[in-house]
């Protein structure tokens, strides 16, 4: 795979754009509640939207919000936004191969955008042989106009949506990533490393606060896939 | 409206922290030559991520979770389509935890 020529055009985003729709309406719904809770944990609306522009990160800034006190726990939040950000380290990871082959400024640009879903997706699109990278560029734009939007309207609105579980939306999410699971199987040699990231991800989400599960399933899992390969 | 200076520091040093994180990975796995095992173990981190993000919903929630997960598997495996996957996700778990609220 790498061997192939890395592009990055506007058709590439604009497809990008277009398979994270679905997600990027999904995303609004949440984006309406943080902008909600984030009025009753005391930021100004303003200070929300602005939140979500700069730190785009739905998991981030939840956990924050359950810290916001006055005064300002500063240390404390910047902590946990870095602790809830490391299973990007790993997502960036993955991209390496093909992104390393961007013009830096370029590369380092797309990465601002990238969330769980538009990596999810960028990298189903780069498995079916598809090198555009600004796939997701266009897919982490859409959802950060829909969130950023999103938060500013919830802030101003205030517990129009409290609930996501009431309407479904926090399974969109699930839902999405199962569906890409399903596209990514390869065979008998998934169960393996696949057992083990759902094992260990179950585990750590029983017995660890916030969002290691995700860092140490992946960890694991990925691991216990290569180790495999390796005999 | 106003910004609050203590507020507009956190936001700002989140925002540095999280773009770090998201820069790093990229960063570390491109500045070092990365042998035959390393590439071969970043071909098998997007799957084990997916799954970590799902088994905790998927398999310790209750009834209306796992079996909405089994409708969008069979949907995704089916049809393909990402959409519809969702649509039936949402739909499926709405339904079952309306019956639920209202049965028990």
């Amino acid at each position: 795979m790498t061997e192939e020529r890395v592009t990055f055009t506007l058709a590439g985003a604009l497809a990008g754009a277009r398979r994270c729709i679905p997600i990027a309406i999904s995303g609004c719904g949440i984006g309406l509640v943080f902008g909600t809770l984030a009025g009753q944990a005391g930021l100004g609306t303003l200070e929300a939207a602005l939140m979500s522009a700069l730190v785009f990160s739905g998991a981030a800034q939840f956990v924050v919000l359950g810290l916001w006190a006055s005064p300002l726990p500063v240390a404390t939040i910047v902590l946990a936004a870095l602790v809830v950000g490391l299973r990007h380290l790993l997502m960036g990871a993955a991209l390496s191969p093909v992104f390393s082959k961007l013009p830096r400024p370029k590369a380092y640009a797309s990465v601002f955008f990238m969330a769980d879903e538009n990596w999810a997706l960028t990298m189903n699109e780069f498995s079916k042989g598809r090198r555009d990278a600004a796939f997701l560029l266009g897919g982490g734009f859409l959802m950060f106009l829909a969130w950023t939007g999103s938060t500013f309207v919830g802030g101003i609105l205030g517990g129009a949506v409290e609930d996501p579980a009431r309407w479904g939306l926090d399974f969109a999410f699930t839902a999405v990533f199962l569906a890409l699971i399903v596209g990514m199987w390869k065979g008998k040699s998934d169960i393996l490393p696949w057992t083990v990231a759902a094992a260990v991800a179950v585990a750590a989400n029983q017995w660890l606060p916030g969002q290691w599960y995700i860092l140490l399933g992946g960890l694991a899992g990925s691991f216990a896939g290569v180790m495999r390969r390796g005999h | 409206m106003v910004i609050d200076s203590a507020t507009l520091i956190a936001i700002v040093l989140m925002a540095l922290a999280t773009y770090t994180t998201r820069a790093g990975g990229l960063w570390l796995a491109s500045h070092f030559d990365l042998s035959e095992w390393a590439g071969a173990w970043l071909d098998q981190i997007p799957g084990a991520i997916l799954v970590s993000l799902v088994a905790p919903t998927v398999l310790m929630g209750g009834p209306a979770e796992v079996l909405a997960a089994l409708a969008v598997v069979i949907v995704a495996v089916r049809t393909g389509s990402l959409p519809a996957a969702m649509v039936t996700g949402v739909g499926t778990v709405l339904l079952l935890r309306i019956l639920e609220a209202n049965l028990l």
